[in-house]
Formats: structure tokens, C-alpha cells, sequence
């Protein structure tokens, strides 16, 4: 009896692959490199890694023009999973730039920069799924590196909280995923993507059950209310570059394959997963925008935002078409910009003032630090959707999507949501600037803030992307049309 | 036929913001950089004036290139008569803000200037947008800049008026991007050029919510009367004078031209809200207790009588309301300016404790005069000429409205006559005293170039009510055309 390999195409993979390594070689810095240069060569390594998958995936994306699978159609190769990594990989790599200033206990910062390495090698095997076994391994292998994340900095309050809480909510939502994985495969007998969607099914009651357990799974993933309850603890008591990984990285993979898995697997089922998806979406725009107008905390303010936009992505999930797809893809792009960014803005005044930034502590910072000031200001009125940032054409494209699927009142509730998120967001550039630092008589923990390089320059590429996308829209959305083209819509 | 000229307009002022925000240069040099760039820039119109065929009613200085074309979406700029007009308006007035901001010197000056002239570029961007994305662009951009000019340059109260203020406007606003995003897709385009009429009325009110909040029209003016009254006085002279105009020109560029049909059945209400505003601003005014409340809510009145010529739909209301606009953008911010002179020589504006200004300080008393009498329109001024021009056009339509227009003209005249004897005559109140200087040489230089103006425009209104929409009446009636079509 012979085993019959399957042909492997490792370009395919080189992505994964490549973040992959370097986390490895990120264990075996723990070890080997003496303690002084641990922190720089971890770093470096992480970032190298993050870069070699970015590249490579560009390369991978101009390469796959036609969408194929590989490795015994165990993943896909295709311009929608490519640009996916590629932004996974950008991602990863401001996370780099923005986790070298935390104070990170020595013993612990080789391990931490390995799982930032591995839940993106995760990610990005994730988003290339193409059956429902690599969509739970790929599930899994980036959670269980984010839960360990979540609670990797033992000093801070609440993390191990916020890690234990991610862990047993994100296993509720693997079994889920799991469990509806199970019933698809027992009615279909299939476990690719586009052979359940070819199985051709009339309404099986268990296939339906099976959706919708898959759609509740990866709405955890994505914080879409109701299955977001975990985002606000997990992301206010994670070490704050992890949270911004999260809420940028995290959320570009759980969408992508949200959306290519609904469109493959299920276009049977469309009219009842847009309704299921329009009904989430109005949900976590409903709870994400009403929560975060109580929130003082700044990380907590910006988890419920979080919520928010995986409901105006969900939107253009629900459309289902062609524009829905362009619109996902062009409104991550400038989404995970604005979120790592923020992120990044918090950090640098949480290391300032050594507690947790909340919208009365953040007094006085934009006229003290007028760089990430003006960048928060930014990233602000990207996430509310203002013109001069990519936010504004995210969301019209969002917008124009649901009304090309007939839903215009999926606008008004966009509409109205934007219009009750300008209340908090304005309300942090107002903490920002209109009242000064006097005010409080805080006093910087340590005097004058440390200056931080590689923060405020992942800061500017974040700034870069969230103004130039609203600029460069064209190469964008070619960038996204082709994307959208590996799909079957 | 490709100009740059209308883009240079544009850019011009953000450029010059960037240069005071990133250029490393001494604190003392910002205002003066600034007001020079600001003069540029009314340099740079007066040159699109000389280069503009006022005999054709169509755009011109036009630029287009795609900006994204799979929803048609370009960056398409150029101008008609009456957005010409208005540009200058905003180029005249932003310069007039950037000058008096250096005389008075605002704290934290490159932040502050670099806000004011990028308020500028996008007040002429939303004047000359072509595609209605780049207008909704542009008039959201507008935002960014007033709210923190107003949160962190503003009064006591600026908490309270920066978010009034935005809710009012972001609610407005957005329910426009809906009706935008729903009117394009419909039309396969976003260039207002190629645009097809719609007769959609929920489009259309989306636009005209938009447009009555930004006037604003009773019952929309929510926030004026903070706004107006805790802002730093050259943004107010801004707000009232130019950033009014703004909801004016939408509601004619866009409302009534792409919306003939629902403009036609929504003429009652909208004229029916113009009144009331009419009427309840000038009685408010003449009830105010402090020279800008009085300025405020003129301009609300004010802001009633060019919705009256608007929708009076015809020729005579749309160049009377041309015309309105811009004297009231000059009026307007020559008030404001000047309310903030006397607000620097009395430490108040409240009208009780003011008074008897006149004696001793004649250049005051002669330029808040002479803006005085033209705002109430007496006759040979522009005001009264561009009131007249309205009131005929409304009168077209039923002379009822005539009649509340000429009733709120007597109104105007008393809230102004008050303003000037409260302000001027009686006795001195107690917070007047020898101390307080008449205005200065570089305070007149800001002040007398707008009064100038306005008796140019005195002497000769028809320079703009009669080159608004083309000179050959074929060009007039074309326009007004579609509204009266119905």
C-alpha cells in the first residue's frame, strides 16, 4: 500500500511560511541569544518575518490571477486570500514597530514577539482556507496564539483576566464553528467550499443549523454583536500593541473568510445568510455605537468601535455582490490602518502616564505631542467616516453596495449609526485638545515622555495609508475589483 | 477646455495651512505668512474674474480627472457666475479673519492660522465641487477645521457650542450622503454635469435638510445662536458671513436645479420656514442682549430672505439672492469684526453696559454707521437693491410673501437702529471708558476694504445680480427654467 503524497506548492504557502519560520527561529532566540540582545533580535526577527510574508504575498497576489487551489484543494490560491495576507502582514508588522517600547519583562519578549509571529502565520493560512478542516486549523492556530498573547504581561491588571475571558469565549466560538462544520459535512458529505456549494441541497434543516452555527462561530472571531461580549475585556486588558493586532489583523482574516465562505460554500442558502449577516451587522452597530458613548476608557471606547465597524463590514457582507466585495476589501485596507494607528496612539500615552488612558487623562496630549495628536485626530475621523481619510470612502463604498443589493434602508442604519459615533469619536479629539493637560495636574510618570521612534514612525505609515487611501481610491480599488474577481459572485 | 486656475483656488489655502503647519519658522512670522498667503489668494481670484466670460451662463475654469471610475466618481471643479461670486466672497472674507486674527494674535498661532486658511480651501472647494461626492467631500472637510477652531479658540461656553454645533450639522450632513449614494447610483454618475433630474422627493429633502441646518432655517438653528456667540469673532464673521452661504449655494446648485419636481412641491413649506425665520430672527434680533446675539440672528433673517429669493424660482429671485448673498457675506463679517473691536475696547458685548461710543471715536462710529445703514437696506444701498431684486421675484409667485418680506425689512431696520444707538449713542454705559481707543489704522485697514465694497456694490449691483447666471437672457431663463416648468 502506497500513501499518496499530494503535489505541495510551497509558494502557495511561502506566506505563512514565512512568518511561520520566524517565529520558530523566535523560540530559539529565547534560548540561545543572551538576555541584553534578546529583545532587539526578537524584534527584528518578528518584523523580518511580517516583511518577507508582506513581499511575498504581493508577489503571490500579481502571480495567482486565475483563482486555483493547492495542495489537494486544501487551500485556496487566489488574489482574495493574497491581498488578505498582504494586509495581515502589513498588520503585523506595525504591531512590531509599535510593541517596542512596552516594558516588556526580559524573559518573557522573545516569546512574545513568537506568538505575534504565530498568530499572523495563522492568519494568514486562515484566510487561504478552502475547506472546512484548514478553516478550523487555521482558526485555532491563531486564537490559541492570541488567548496566550492576551495574557502574556503578567503586570498588567486585567490581563490575565482579559486572556482567560478571550479563551473560554473564543473556545465557545471554535465549537460552534466546529459543531456547524459537522452538521454542513453530514448533510453534504463535503468539506470544500465550492463542493458543498455544488452539493446543491434543498433546505435541509440540519444544512441550515449548520449555517448559521458557522456564521455565530466566525462572528466571535469578527466581535459582530451578540457574540461580542469577549471584545470589550479582551482588548482593554491585553498589552495594547496585541489589542491593536487584534482588532486590525484579527478582523481582516475573520471577514475575508466570512465572506468567501458564504459566497462558496452556501450560495444556495443567500437568501437566508444576508438577512442573517444585515441582522447581525444592524446589531453590533446598534451595540457598538450606544456602549461606546458611556466609555471612558479610551481602549474600551475604541473595542466598542471595534464592534461598530465589523457591522458596517458585515454590511457590505450582506450585499453579496461583486461591489460588497470590493467595498470589504477597500474598507479594511484604511480600517486596519485607523485601528493599529489608534492603538499605537494609546500606547505611546499609556507608557506616558504609566495607567490606563481614559478620555480625562488624555488632556492636553495633542498640543503635547503634536505628531500623534494630530494622527489620533485622523484615525478619529477615519473611524466616523470624514472625507481626507479612506474611512469616508470605505463607508460610501459600504453604502453603495447595500443599495446596489436593493437594501437602502441598510443605510439609514448606517447613517444614523455614523451620526451617533460622531459623539464619542469627536469626543476624544475634544479630550485631546480642548482641555489642557493643567487641568488635571497629572504629572508624567518619569518625566519628560520617552521618545519612541519606531512607535511614532508605525504611527505614520498608519497615517500614510488612512489619508492616502482616501486619495489613491483607483489603485486601490483595482487592487480590490481583482480581489473580488477569485470569487464566484 | 482645462483651467487649473479653479483647482490653484483651491489648493492655495491648504497649501499655505501646511506651510504654516510643517515650515519650522518664528511664532511672530505665522499671521503675517498667513495674511499674506490670504491676500494670494484673493490675488489669484481677481485673475480668475479677469479670465471669466460673464456673457455665458456656463461652467467654466472646469477641471475634471477620474477619481474612482467603477461608481463614475471624479474630481471635477469649475465654475459658474454666481459660485465666482461667492468664491470671492469667501477669498475676500478669509482674508479679512486671517488679517484680524494677526492684529488681535491668537494663542498657539500655526495651529490656529493653518486651521483658518484650510477652512478657506474648503469653503471654495464646496463652491466650485462639480461631482457631488467631491461636494460632500468638501463640505464635510469644512467641519474638521470649525470644530476645533470654535472647541479650542472659543469662549466660556465652547463645550456646549462645539457639540450642538456638530450634531446639528453631522445629522444634516450624513442624511445627505445617503441621498447622495442613493441619487448617484441611480444616475450611474456622480458629476453633477451629467446628472440627470430626479423627481425622488426623499432625496431631494435629504439634500434640503442638509442645507436648511447649515443656513440655517427655522426650525434648524439650534446652534447658531452658541455657535455664533463663543466662537472667536473673525470664525463667527466666517460662519455667518461665508459658511451660511455654503447651505445657500447647495440648496441652489443642487436642490432646486437637479430637483425640479419636488422643488416645485416643497416651495410652500420651504417658503412658509423662510418666513417664520424671517420674521421670529429679526424680532430675536431686536430682543438680543448683545451685539453678536443682534448679528446672529440678522443672519438667520437674512439667511430667510435669499431662501425667499431661492425658491421664488425665477430669474429676478435667483439673481436678487445672488446678489444677497454676497452683501450679507460682507455685512456680516464687517459686523462681526467689528463687534469684536468693541468687544476688545469694552471687555463685553452686552448692549446695556455699552453705549455713547460715537463721541470721541468718529472712525467707529462712521464705519459701523455706514454698515449699518446699507444692512437695513435703505435705498441706493446693495442690500436694498438685492431685497428688492427678491422681493419682486417672490412676488411672481403670490404676493403674500412680498408682504412678510417687506414687513421683515421694516424689522430689519429697527434691530439695526438699535444695535447703532445702543452701540454708539445714549450715554456712555459702564463699561465704556476713555481708555477705549477709536479703531486703529491696521483695525480700519480690515474693516474699510469690506465697507468699500459694499458701496462699490451700492454704486453698482448689477456687477453681480446681472452676472450671475450669463448675460444674455436666453442663458437666465434656462436656468430658471426647470422649476418653472411644472
Amino acid at each position: 500500500m502506497t500513501i499518496q503524497h499530494p503535489h505541495v506548492d510551497w509558494f502557495a504557502l511561502s506566506p505563512s511560511l514565512a512568518i511561520l519560520a520566524a517565529a520558530g527561529a523566535l523560540l530559539l532566540v529565547a534560548v540561545l541569544v543572551p538576555q541584553r540582545a534578546r529583545k532587539t533580535a526578537a524584534a527584528a526577527g518578528a518584523g523580518a518575518g511580517f516583511v518577507a510574508a508582506f513581499v511575498l504575498a504581493i508577489v503571490l497576489a500579481a502571480k495567482s490571477p486565475d483563482a486555483t487551489t493547492a495542495i489537494a484543494d486544501s487551500i485556496f490560491r487566489d488574489r482574495w486570500a493574497a491581498v488578505a495576507q498582504v494586509l495581515i502582514a502589513g498588520c503585523g508588522a506595525v504591531a512590531v514597530l509599535l510593541s517596542w517600547g512596552e516594558r516588556w519583562r526580559t524573559e518573557h519578549v522573545a516569546e512574545y514577539y513568537a506568538l505575534l509571529a504565530a498568530a499572523g502565520a495563522g492568519m494568514a493560512f486562515f484566510v487561504q482556507a478552502s475547506n472546512l478542516m484548514t478553516l478550523f486549523l487555521g482558526l485555532e492556530w491563531f486564537s490559541i496564539s492570541l488567548y496566550v498573547l492576551c495574557a502574556i504581561d503578567i503586570d498588567l491588571v486585567g490581563s490575565l483576566e482579559a486572556g482567560l475571558k478571550y479563551l473560554i469565549i473564543g473556545a465557545v466560538g471554535s465549537a460552534t464553528l466546529l459543531f456547524g462544520s459537522a452538521l454542513v459535512y453530514g448533510t453534504t458529505g463535503e468539506l470544500g467550499f465550492d463542493k458543498i456549494g455544488a452539493a446543491g441541497h434543498n433546505h435541509d434543516s440540519l444544512l441550515v443549523l449548520g449555517l448559521a452555527m458557522v456564521i455565530a462561530g466566525l462572528a466571535f472571531k469578527a466581535s459582530a454583536a451578540p457574540f461580542h461580549m469577549w471584545t470589550p475585556d479582551a482588548y482593554t486588558g491585553a498589552p495594547t500593541p496585541v489589542t491593536a493586532f487584534m482588532a486590525s489583523a484579527t478582523k481582516v482574516a475573520a471577514l475575508v473568510v466570512t465572506y468567501r465562505l458564504l459566497v462558496t460554500a452556501f450560495p444556495g442558502e443567500e437568501h437566508l445568510w444576508t438577512w442573517a449577516i444585515a441582522g447581525i451587522a444592524c446589531a453590533s452597530l446598534a451595540v457598538g455605537n450606544i456602549a461606546a458613548l458611556a466609555q471612558r476608557n479610551v481602549k474600551r471606547l475604541l473595542a466598542y468601535s471595534s464592534i461598530s465597524h465589523a457591522g458596517f463590514m458585515l454590511i457590505a457582507v450582506a450585499a453579496a455582490n461583486a461591489l460588497g466585495a470590493r467595498a470589504l476589501v477597500y474598507y479594511l485596507i484604511p480600517y486596519s490602518a485607523m485601528s493599529l494607528g489608534a492603538f499605537g496612539v494609546v500606547a505611546a500615552r499609556e507608557r506616558e502616564l504609566g495607567v490606563p488612558v481614559t478620555l480625562d487623562n488624555l488632556a492636553g496630549f495633542g498640543w503635547e505631542r503634536p505628531f500623534l495628536g494630530v494622527s489620533m485626530w485622523a484615525f478619529m475621523l477615519g473611524f466616523l467616516g470624514f472625507p481626507l481619510t479612506g474611512g469616508f470612502v470605505g463607508k460610501f463604498y459600504v453604502f453603495a453596495a447595500a443599495y446596489e443589493h436593493g437594501w437602502w434602508w441598510l443605510i439609514v442604519v448606517g447613517v444614523v449609526a455614523t451620526i451617533v459615533s460622531a459623539a464619542y469619536y469627536l469626543a476624544v479629539v475634544r479630550a485631546m485638545y480642548f482641555r489642557e493637560s493643567a487641568e488635571l495636574q497629572l504629572a508624567p510618570a518619569g518625566g519628560s515622555p520617552p521618545r519612541d521612534l519606531l512607535l511614532a514612525s508605525g504611527v505614520g505609515a498608519c497615517l500614510v495609508v488612512t489619508i492616502g487611501s482616501f486619495f489613491a481610491v483607483q489603485p486601490l480599488i483595482d487592487v480590490a475589483q481583482s480581489a473580488a474577481n477569485a470569487l464566484p459572485l | 477646455m482645462t483651467s487649473w486656475l479653479t483647482t490653484i483656488l483651491i489648493f492655495l489655502p491648504v497649501a499655505a495651512a501646511l506651510v504654516v503647519w510643517l515650515v519650522p519658522m518664528p511664532r511672530q512670522w505665522v499671521g503675517s505668512l498667513a495674511a499674506l498667503l490670504s491676500l494670494v489668494e484673493v490675488a489669484v481670484w481677481i485673475a480668475a474674474v479677469e479670465r471669466f466670460d460673464f456673457t455665458s451662463g456656463k461652467l467654466q475654469l472646469a477641471q475634471r480627472h477620474s477619481w474612482f471610475g467603477d461608481l463614475g466618481v471624479s474630481y471635477h471643479v469649475g465654475q459658474f457666475g454666481y459660485s465666482l461670486w461667492l468664491v470671492g466672497l469667501t477669498a475676500v472674507c478669509g482674508a479679512a479673519a486671517c488679517l484680524y486674527a494677526w492684529w488681535v494674535g491668537r494663542e498657539r498661532p500655526r495651529a490656529y492660522f493653518g486651521l483658518l486658511l484650510f477652512l478657506t480651501g474648503a469653503v471654495v472647494g464646496v463652491f466650485v465641487a462639480q461631482d457631488l461626492l467631491l461636494f460632500y467631500a468638501f463640505f464635510e472637510a469644512m467641519l474638521i477645521p470649525l470644530y476645533v477652531l470654535i472647541g479650542v479658540w472659543g469662549g466660556a461656553g465652547r463645550m456646549r457650542a462645539t457639540i450642538t454645533f456638530v450634531v446639528y450639522t453631522v445629522a444634516g450632513s450624513l442624511l445627505m450622503l445617503a441621498a447622495i449614494v442613493v441619487y448617484g447610483l441611480q444616475q450611474g454618475t456622480f458629476d453633477l454635469t451629467r446628472m440627470g433630474t430626479s423627481g425622488n422627493d426623499w432625496l431631494f429633502l435629504g439634500f434640503a435638510i442638509a442645507f436648511a441646518v447649515k443656513a440655517p432655517l427655522w426650525p434648524f438653528h439650534g446652534w447658531l445662536p452658541d455657535a455664533y456667540r463663543e466662537s472667536p469673532v473673525e470664525v463667527s464673521a466666517l460662519l455667518s458671513g461665508v459658511i451660511s452661504k455654503v447651505a445657500a449655494y447647495g440648496f441652489l446648485r443642487i436642490a432646486i436645479k437637479q430637483f425640479p419636481g419636488p422643488t416645485h412641491d416643497f416651495r410652500v413649506p420651504i417658503l412658509v420656514l423662510a418666513s417664520i425665520g424671517l420674521v421670529y430672527g429679526s424680532l430675536l434680533a431686536f430682543r438680543a442682549p448683545d451685539v453678536r446675539g443682534v448679528i446672529a440672528y440678522s443672519s438667520l433673517a437674512q439667511m430667510g430672505l435669499i431662501t425667499y429669493g431661492l425658491f421664488a424660482a425665477n430669474s429676478l429671485g435667483s439673481s436678487g439672492a445672488v446678489l444677497q448673498m454676497v452683501n450679507h457675506g460682507l455685512i456680516s463679517t464687517t459686523l462681526f469684526l467689528l463687534a469684536g473691536m468693541v468687544e476688545r475696547r469694552a471687555a463685553t458685548g452686552e448692549l446695556a453696559l455699552l453705549g455713547g461710543m460715537a463721541r470721541g471715536r468718529p472712525a467707529l462710529a462712521t464705519v459701523l454707521m455706514t454698515t449699518g445703514v446699507i444692512a437695513l437696506a435703505v435705498p441706493l444701498s446693495s442690500n436694498f437693491a438685492g431685497e428688492f431684486l427678491i422681493l419682486a421675484g417672490v412676488f411672481q409667485q403670490a404676493w403674500g410673501w412680498a408682504v412678510i418680506g417687506a414687513v421683515a425689512i421694516v424689522l430689519a431696520a429697527m434691530y439695526m437702529l438699535r444695535l447703532i444707538s445702543a452701540v454708539l449713542h445714549r450715554q456712555p454705559g459702564p463699561a465704556v471708558t476713555e481708555a477705549a481707543l477709536d479703531l486703529r489704522g491696521a483695525e480700519l485697514g480690515i474693516v474699510v476694504p469690506l465697507v468699500a465694497l459694499l458701496v462699490a456694490l451700492s454704486a453698482w449691483p448689477d456687477a453681480i445680480s446681472g452676472h450671475s447666471f450669463g448675460t444674455s437672457s436666453k442663458q437666465t431663463a434656462a436656468y430658471a427654467a426647470p422649476a418653472e416648468r411644472r
